[in-house]
Formats: C-alpha cells, sequence, structure tokens
C-alpha cells in the first residue's frame, strides 16, 4: 500500500471508531473518506440531512433520477436497506442521539471542546445548515482536521475566536499527529502518529494539553 | 372539491407582502413552474422561507435576485453569491436558522404548537442574534423558537389523487410535506399525471388530502 497521505491517515484513525452497523453522518472534506477505511466486516450506515440513510454511489448518467440528491448535491443511489425520510425526521435523527458518531472538518477547536467551522469573522455569511445541530445531537463528535492551518498556525487552540458551530460539543479530535480526547478536565493527547512524538504535538498545539499515562501509538 | 387549477390560477393567490413557504433542498421539491409564475407576475414584497434558496439558474434563486423579495429565511445559501451584498445593500434581510430548528418551528406553526425547544445553537451566532431566548428547564439550557407559519405554502409532489394526497419520492420530501400543515393555503405541483380517488395505497400517503387546498399539473 502506499503511503498514506495526511488526510488518508486522519480518515483512517476515524474508521477505528466506527462499530458495525452504527449509524453516521460524515461531513464535507476528510470525513467523506473516512468509508474506504472501513476494517473489514464493518459496515456504517451514513446519514445525509436531506432525509436519507445508505445513500449509495453517485447515480450513472443515464440513471440519474431527477428526485434524489445526496447531502453534497450530487445526483445519487441508495444502497440495498436504505431509506428516504423528511427533514423533520432527518433532524430528529440527528438532534434526538440516534447518531453514533459525527464527524467534521474544523477550522478551530479549543481546549473546552468548542468547535468553529461554520464561517470566518467578516467572510461570506453562507449560513450554518445542518452542522449546528449535527454537534448538538450526535452521541460522539469527532473533529478531522489537519493539525495546523495551511499557514502552519494552530488550529487546536486555548480558545476559539472564530463564530461557534457549537459551545462544549466536541468528543475527540483526529489529527495527522495525534487523538486527543476532550475531557471534563481538558485535552487529553492519547495517541501519537507512527513517527510522531508527544513534544511535536504539544509544539504544534495551542491549547494545553496533556499526555495520557497510557500514550500510544495511533493502530494505523 | 375540484383541487385541480393552472399554474396562473395557483399564483393569483399569492399576494404582495405574503410570507411563503417553498418546499425543497438544492431545489429538489421546489415547484419551479409556480415560483417561476410568481416572479413573472411580479407579486413582491415576499417573505420566503426554504433551506437554501437554489442557486441563480433554479426558479427560488432567480426570484431572490430579483428584488421582489424582501426576506430569506433559511439554513444555508452557499450558492447565491450574491445574496450577502444584495444584505449588505439592505435589499433584502437573511435570517439564518439551523436546519433542525428551521424544521421544528414549521412542524411547530403546522401542528398547533407554542413553538421549539433546542440545545442547538446554544452560544453561537444565533443566540446572539436574539433568534433564539435562552431558557433553563430541568436542569439544562434550551433556546425557544417561535413557530412559523405562512399565507401560502408551495410544495413539489411526486404524485397526487384528485383528494389531494401527496406522494414524494426519494430526497424530493425534505420540508415538503412538514410545511403543507403550516401554510394557510397550500399549493402542490404535481410531477406526474394526477390519479383518480383511490388510486394511491392509503398506506403510502405522506400529506393528506384535506390539507392541501389546490394541485397544479406539470406537463
Amino acid at each position: 500500500m502506499a503511503e498514506l497521505t495526511k488526510k488518508e491517515l486522519i480518515a483512517k484513525r476515524v474508521a477505528l471508531f466506527f462499530r458495525d452497523g452504527e449509524l453516521a453522518n460524515l461531513g464535507v472534506g476528510i470525513p467523506t473518506i473516512v468509508p474506504r477505511f472501513l476494517p473489514e466486516g464493518v459496515e456504517v450506515w451514513l446519514e445525509a440531512e436531506n432525509g436519507i440513510i445508505g445513500g449509495g454511489p453517485p447515480a450513472e448518467p443515464d440513471a440519474v433520477d431527477p428526485f434524489f440528491k445526496d447531502a453534497g448535491d450530487k445526483y445519487c443511489t441508495i444502497l440495498p436497506g436504505g431509506c428516504c425520510f423528511n427533514s423533520a425526521t432527518s433532524f430528529g435523527l440527528i438532534r434526538g442521539g440516534h447518531l453514533a458518531y459525527t464527524v467534521l472538518g474544523a477550522m478551530q477547536v479549543d481546549q473546552e471542546g468548542n468547535l468553529a467551522n461554520w464561517v470566518v469573522p467578516g467572510g461570506k455569511m453562507a449560513g450554518m445548515g445542518g452542522a449546528m445541530d449535527l454537534v448538538a445531537g450526535a452521541k460522539k463528535v469527532i473533529v478531522a482536521t489537519e493539525h495546523c492551518a495551511r499557514d502552519g498556525s494552530p488550529k487546536i487552540l486555548k480558545k476559539c475566536t472564530f463564530p461557534l458551530t457549537g459551545q462544549k460539543v466536541v468528543d475527540w479530535i483526529v489529527t495527522e499527529l495525534s487523538v486527543i480526547k476532550v475531557t471534563e478536565k481538558g485535552l487529553l493527547l492519547t495517541e501519537t502518529a507512527p513517527g510522531v512524538t508527544a513534544e511535536e504535538v504539544l509544539q504544534k498545539t495551542e491549547a494545553a494539553l496533556t499526555v495520557a499515562n497510557d500514550l500510544c501509538v495511533m493502530p494505523v | 372539491m375540484e383541487k385541480k387549477i393552472s399554474v396562473e390560477q395557483a399564483v393569483s393567490m399569492i399576494h404582495d407582502g405574503d410570507t411563503i413557504m417553498v418546499g425543497g433542498f438544492y431545489a429538489i421539491g421546489t415547484p419551479e413552474g409556480i415560483v417561476d409564475e410568481i416572479l413573472r407576475q411580479g407579486k413582491k414584497d415576499l417573505t420566503i422561507i426554504n433551506n437554501d434558496c437554489g442557486n441563480p439558474n433554479s426558479a427560488l434563486g432567480r426570484l431572490v435576485y430579483s428584488g421582489l423579495v424582501k426576506k430569506v429565511i433559511l439554513t444555508w445559501c452557499g450558492y447565491l453569491g450574491e445574496l450577502p451584498a444584495m444584505v449588505e445593500e439592505k435589499k433584502i434581510e437573511l435570517e439564518l436558522n439551523p436546519q433542525g430548528t428551521l424544521i421544528e418551528r414549521i412542524r411547530a406553526g403546522g401542528f398547533g404548537l407554542g413553538g421549539v425547544l433546542t440545545p442547538t445553537g446554544l452560544g453561537t451566532y444565533i443566540e446572539e442574534q436574539g433568534y433564539g431566548t435562552r431558557l433553563h428547564l430541568n436542569d439544562r439550557d434550551y433556546l425557544y423558537h417561535t413557530p412559523l407559519k405562512a399565507d401560502v405554502t408551495i410544495v413539489q409532489a411526486y404524485a397526487a389523487d384528485e383528494a389531494g394526497n401527496l406522494v414524494f419520492r426519494r430526497t424530493q420530501r425534505n420540508f415538503c410535506d412538514t410545511m403543507c400543515f403550516a401554510g394557510e393555503t397550500v399549493i402542490a405541483s404535481v410531477a406526474t399525471p394526477i390519479l383518480p380517488k383511490g388510486a394511491i395505497d392509503p398506506d403510502a400517503v405522506m400529506v393528506p388530502g384535506p390539507v392541501v387546498d389546490y394541485l397544479v399539473q406539470e406537463v
């Protein structure tokens, strides 16, 4: 197997959270490639905000159903056993704790588990869509993000400065360098990626980070 | 009662200043013909409630850009790149709701409830904008949101019978069925030939016929 890119490494580690048969919602970006890395024998039902469980691959151009798009605006298909429903049911699933996981990207995440991923200050206001409900309601919220922003500045902060998507909502942060658990007492570094030291993670993280006693290497 | 009317008759029931709930998610479930007719008849000062108002090439996107709409209540408008500038120039008012909050406000409006209590949006822009009021109940914090109702609801259905019973297909349903309960006048644009009474299995009906006032046959 070719060496994983940063994004693939993150997706592969996130995939290890899932147990067979669980229901999850995957946000845009890195989360969308998580299913490629699900371990053998683990099948996950994916939920889409516009009312699908079990959405399948994109529709072939000659087999488009004009009444069927996925939450990413692509004409799609449905897997055997999948189903469709209205927005009230969709957000009942999301807000009502029926999703085992929601996996989202982050612009910023902080040591209290606050997440900012829907708008930058002064940026174009495109709207939060379903993101605020997803982080408020899923059993576990996993942030899947590169450890630092493109300019190298930390994304895991003491306090988010961008508008929040949710307050104290994040459970896990998975990056290409580490797995971090959000606890009542703050952030706990539980895993480092192969070849990465705890010191490197601490140095690239602005937030206060406690190294777990049982710190281990990411099993990827 | 005969529910079948023309698209022109349907839109003649909409008045300047009306609040209109429009079904659709990425324009799927949006009755494009009715929305284009609103634009043609030049109904103005409208308030539009929809998930995303489509894109500049969809009917709802065109209507929003036309200047006939005074306010939109949406969850996302990422395809309408000119909307933020229109908001800044005070040509239109934009209210953003989280998607799960918007659908529940509509459901509350249609089902006779006093509003919505949701944890979504606590400590965010939603609370800062005053879109919800924080309440502490049963040891938890919630945002209270008022119910939403509309003068007119317009949706697209996949199938309908002459009694007005509606069936939606795949992701066409989205906000459509719930919105049918929250509109004073409810008009469904039907994508397939309208069926005689009794042709739809009663268990398959997604919106009960009496809730739907008028049907417009799509060509």
